[in-house]
């Protein structure tokens, strides 16, 4: 029931690691880590959600946000790691036709 | 459908911290049942949402509020009920405007939120909502085939 969350600066893209469950207790603390990271111009950021071993829809909230606020200051944004069932999640919401992402990680370790 | 059944019921308070202690909970209850993966995992979620709104809207303004979550072991079922009896919200306004994303949808007016409902719908087989002095969820999942094989039993009758 806890969340950990890893960021790395590397080669001008912000690589987000996230580890954990992700409901209405470890959600806010994702939002506050990363949010602050998607306000600045141009950003291009990763999250590798390999290690996420549950979320629901206050998990698609935050990413829906951070899409949200990382598009208006023109940068990229993209999920890579998405076991069957986070996959499941975006595509009963409608999200995977919005946002990008990937089941591998080869985008993100690239 | 009186069938014998088990049930078991738990309180928490409304705190976001101890909705992780209902999904461990259930996860016990529903292998036990003999439930797939795949259906424990829509469980939890349909759980977890039902617990975060009664947990979120129903206590804004009291945090002392508790949540009962029960769950009807039956045969070939679970039922999950999810009550609280904090200051009940329009229900059908909280309705409308929910469901899934439209592709095309314009960026700035994606919804960041309002998709617990929706999802709970989606991943139950049954879903009833009471309204009285609070919100009382009810949910039904079906174990793997019982659904299929009650189905045929009403037509050969």
């Amino acid at each position: 029931m806890n969340i950990s969350i890893d960021v790395k600066d590397i080669d001008s893209q912000v690589r987000v690691s996230v580890k954990g469950e992700i409901d209405a207790y470890t959600a806010p603390k994702l939002r506050e880590t990363i949010f602050p990271l998607s306000e600045k111009e141009n950003v291009n950021m990763v999250i590798d959600l390999t290690e996420v071993a549950y979320m629901d829809s206050t998990g698609l909230g935050v990413f829906v946000g951070l899409f949200k606020s990382i598009r208006s200051h023109d940068g990229e944004f993209r999920l890579v790691g998405l076991s069957e069932r986070l996959r499941r999640l975006f595509e009963i919401t409608g999200l995977a036709d919005i946002i990008d992402i990937k089941s591998d990680t080869e985008g993100g370790l690239e | 459908m009186s069938q014998y059944y088990d049930y078991i019921e738990m309180k928490i308070p409304a705190k976001p911290e101890f909705i992780g202690v209902i999904r461990l909970t259930l996860s016990g209850i529903a292998s036990r049942m003999g439930f797939s993966y795949d259906d424990i995992e829509d469980l939890k979620i349909a759980t977890s949402e039902a617990c975060t709104n009664a947990v979120q809207h129903a206590y804004k303004d009291d945090e002392k509020g508790e949540v009962k979550i029960g769950f009807g072991l039956y045969q070939d079922r679970l039922e999950v009920m999810v009550a609280d009896n904090g200051q009940s919200c329009d229900f059908d306004e909280v309705r409308q405007g929910l469901g899934p994303y439209e592709n095309g949808q314009s960026v700035e007016f994606l919804r960041e939120g309002g998709l617990g409902l929706y999802l709970i719908e989606s991943l139950m087989d049954e879903v009833k909502i009471h309204q009285n002095e609070g919100v009382t969820l009810f949910m039904t999942k079906f174990v793997e085939g019982e659904q299929v094989e009650m189905d045929a039993e009403t037509i050969s009758t």
